[in-house]
C-alpha cells in the first residue's frame, strides 16, 4: 500500500492496521468482538470517505497504481491471448497493448493503454503515455478486427499522449487524427471503457466507439488539472480548483452526455478490490456487446455517427 | 506615443517564437529578420516581410479575402455562440472571457465559414480566428466545421479548412475533446462521398486541432514558418528538459518528416488550392 498516493485514506489505513494487529493477538478478552466492531467501522468509514471525495481526490484514485490495468482485464476476463506488436513502420510501443483473445467463447480484439507495475515496467511502458507507433499499432488491430469480423474492446488509461521530440517528429498528431477518422467508420462494433485516466487526445485516440463507459472513479479530461491550473491560474497548486472547474469525474462526464454509463467500483475504489472491479467491467462489456452486435452494421455506423454528432453545447442566437 | 511598435524579441527556437498580427502604427519590426518595415508595404504584400519572406499572422476575414473569388461571399452558420456547459470559471468566467474576445476580435467565435469559389471552383471554406481565445476549439468551432463538412459532402464540393489554433478549449472540458471526434467523423463521411478536403495549416496550429482535422486533409498544406505540432513547445521542453532543436515543429520540419504535402507561400496559396480542387474534383 502506498498511502501517499491517496492521502485521504489515512484514517482507513489506520483502522486496517489496528485490525491486523488485533488479529495477531491470542484469542480472548473480547478480541473478536473488537475486531468485528472495527471491521464494521472500517466499512462504514470507507463508504463515508469515498462518498465525499473531491474531484481532485477522485483524480488521485483514478491514477492509483494498484488499479487494474489492461493486462489484468485480459488475464481475468479472456483466454487464448495473442498479443500483436509493432506498427510495421518504426517500432513497438509498450505503452499500448493490442491483441486478440477469447471472450465469452469467441474472439475479440482488445487494445488498451498499459501503465505497467513496478518501477522498471512502468518506465518501460512510459507510464502509459503512448507514442505515434502505439496509436498505429492500435490501428493495425482495428483493421484486423474489421477484416475478421471481431468486435473491438478499448481500455483507456493514460495521462496523455507522450509530448516528446521523437513523438512529434513521427507525427503524434497524425497518428491520433487517423485513428479518429478510421474509428468513425470501422465496420465492426467498438466498445470503449475508461478504466483510469482518460488523458485528452492520448485517450481519445483509442476511445471512439458505439458505447463508451467510465469506471466510477476514472476521469476524462481535455487537460490534466495540473496543466489547466498552470495555464489558467498560472499556478500548478491550484489543481484542486482546476479539477472542480474541469468536471472530469465519471458522474460529471455522464451528466454531460459524453459517456453512456458509469460502471460501479467496489467500496474503497478499484484498487481495494481488483477482481470485483474486473468482473463489473466484464459484465458491462458483455451486455453492451450483445446490444451492439444485434444491430446491422450500417445501422450501427449511423448510430455511432449520431452519438458523436450531437455532442456539443451552444446557443443558437 | 510610439511611432513604431516593437514586437517581442524571438527566442532561439523558431518554433517557440511569439508572433502577433501586425500592430497598428506606421512601422513594425519583422520577427523574421529584425528589420523595420513600413506597415503600408506589409499591407501591399499580404503581410509578408518584403525583406525576408516572414509571414505575419492574418485574421480569419483577411484569409477569406485572400482565398475566395467573391468580394462578399455568403457566410454560413452565423449566430452560433458558445454556451457554458461546465459553468467554467478560472480567474474570470468563461462567459465574460468569450464576450471580451468577441469584442476585441469583432468575431462571434473562433471560426468563420463561407461558401464561394476558389479560382472558379466551388468550395466551402472555414477559416479559424486565432484572436478569438487563441483559436481554441469548443462546441461552436466543432459544430461549424462539422456542418461545413456535411454541406460539402451534400454538394460533393471541396472543403478547405484553414487552421490557426492552440487546440481544444479548456473551458469546455471534455466537451471540446469530443469536437475532435465529431469533426473527424464528418470528414470520414466526406471521404466516402468522394469530395476533397484540403487542410491548410497556419501559424500556430497545435493540440487537438492538429490531432484531428489539421492532419486529416486529402492534402495537408502549410504556410512557411508556421508552428505546427501536437504538444506545445513549452510542454515538450518541460518533459525532456533540454532545449528544442532549431526549426523544430515548423512547417518545413513537418514537410521533411512526411506530414505535409507542401509548404506554400501566401501569395501562391489561392492558386495552389484552386489547382488541387480542380484535380480532385468528384468524378462519378
Ligand atoms: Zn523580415
Amino acid at each position: 500500500m502506498r498511502p501517499s498516493e491517496v492521502p485521504f485514506e489515512a484514517p482507513l489505513t489506520d483502522l486496517r492496521r489496528r485490525i491486523e494487529e488485533l488479529e495477531s493477538y491470542p484469542e480472548g478478552s473480547g478480541r473478536s468482538k473488537e475486531i468485528a466492531r472495527l471491521k464494521e467501522k472500517l466499512e462504514r468509514d470507507t463508504v463515508e470517505v469515498y462518498g465525499n471525495l473531491t474531484r481532485w481526490e477522485r483524480t488521485l484514485v483514478a491514477r492509483h497504481s494498484d488499479r487494474p490495468h489492461t493486462l489484468d482485464y485480459v488475464e481475468h476476463l479472456m483466454s487464448d491471448w495473442i498479443e500483436i506488436h509493432g506498427d510495421r513502420a518504426y517500432a513497438d510501443d509498450p505503452a499500448i497493448v493490442a491483441g486478440i483473445a477469447s471472450f465469452m467463447g469467441r474472439p475479440v480484439a482488445i487494445v488498451g493503454h498499459e501503465k505497467g507495475r513496478g518501477t522498471k515496467e512502468r518506465i518501460e511502458r512510459n507510464f502509459g503515455q503512448a507514442r505515434p507507433e502505439g496509436y498505429r499499432k492500435a490501428l493495425r488491430l482495428l483493421k484486423l478486427a474489421e477484416r475478421f469480423k471481431m468486435p473491438v474492446l478499448c481500455l483507456v488509461d493514460t495521462p496523455g499522449a507522450y509530448p516528446g521530440l521523437g513523438a512529434e517528429q513521427r507525427g503524434q498528431a497524425e497518428a491520433i487524427a487517423r485513428n479518429l477518422l478510421e474509428m468513425a467508420t470501422l465496420r465492426t462494433p467498438i466498445v470503449v471503457t475508461i478504466t483510469g485516466e482518460g488523458g485528452s487526445g492520448g485517450a481519445l485516440g483509442i476511445a471512439m466507439g458505439d458505447r463508451v463507459f467510465m469506471l466510477e472513479y476514472s476521469v476524462y479530461s481535455v487537460i490534466s488539472p495540473e496543466g489547466c491550473a498552470a495555464i489558467l491560474w498560472k499556478d500548478q497548486d491550484k489543481k484542486e480548483v482546476a479539477a472542480d472547474a474541469l468536471r472530469l469525474t465519471a458522474p460529471d462526464i455522464f451528466e454531460l452526455g459524453v459517456v453512456d454509463a458509469v460502471i460501479p467500483e467496489p467500496a474503497g475504489g478499484a484498487h481495494a478490490n481488483r477482481s470485483e472491479t474486473i468482473q463489473n467491467v466484464g459484465g458491462t462489456i458483455a451486455a453492451a456487446l450483445a446490444e451492439v452486435e444485434a444491430l446491422p452494421i450500417d445501422k450501427l455506423l449511423d448510430q455511432r455517427y449520431r452519438r458523436f454528432r450531437k455532442l456539443g453545447f451552444l446557443i443558437e442566437g | 506615443m510610439a511611432w513604431f511598435r516593437k514586437s517581442k524579441r524571438p527566442r532561439s527556437a523558431a518554433s517557440d517564437r511569439p508572433r502577433s498580427t501586425v500592430p497598428e502604427g506606421l512601422w513594425v519590426r519583422c520577427d523574421g529578420c529584425r528589420e523595420i518595415i513600413y506597415s503600408k508595404e506589409l499591407d501591399r504584400n499580404l503581410q509578408i516581410c518584403p525583406k525576408c519572406g516572414f509571414h505575419f499572422r492574418i485574421d480569419s476575414r483577411a484569409r477569406i479575402r485572400l482565398l475566395v473569388d467573391e468580394d462578399e461571399p455568403r457566410e454560413l452558420y452565423r449566430g452560433l455562440l458558445p454556451a457554458d456547459p461546465l459553468k467554467f470559471r478560472d480567474r474570470k468566467s468563461y462567459r465574460d472571457r468569450a464576450k471580451d474576445y468577441a469584442r476585441q476580435s469583432g468575431e462571434e467565435e473562433a471560426v468563420i465559414v463561407v461558401e464561394g469559389h476558389i479560382g472558379g471552383v466551388p468550395a466551402i471554406v472555414a477559416s479559424m480566428e486565432y484572436r478569438f481565445m487563441g483559436g481554441s476549439m469548443g462546441s461552436v468551432v466543432g459544430e461549424k466545421i462539422t456542418r461545413a463538412a456535411e454541406e460539402a459532402a451534400k454538394r460533393r464540393c471541396g472543403l478547405v479548412v484553414v487552421s490557426a489554433s492552440g487546440g481544444a478549449r479548456m473551458q469546455e472540458g471534455v466537451v471540446s475533446l469530443m469536437q475532435m471526434a465529431k469533426i473527424s467523423a464528418a470528414l470520414a463521411r466526406l471521404r466516402e462521398r468522394g469530395a476533397p478536403y484540403l487542410s491548410v495549416l497556419t501559424d500556430p496550429t497545435t493540440g487537438g486541432v492538429t490531432a484531428s482535422f489539421g492532419m486529416l486533409g486529402d492534402l495537408n498544406i502549410a504556410e512557411p514558418g508556421a508552428l505546427i505540432g501536437f504538444a506545445g513547445p513549452r510542454v515538450i521542453q518541460q518533459t525532456i528538459r533540454e532545449s528544442l532543436p532549431e526549426g523544430f515543429q515548423t512547417s518545413e520540419f513537418l514537410l521533411e518528416h512526411g506530414f505535409l504535402d507542401m509548404v506554400v507561400e501566401r501569395s501562391e496559396l489561392k492558386g495552389t488550392l484552386a489547382t488541387c480542387l480542380r484535380h480532385l474534383r468528384h468524378r462519378s
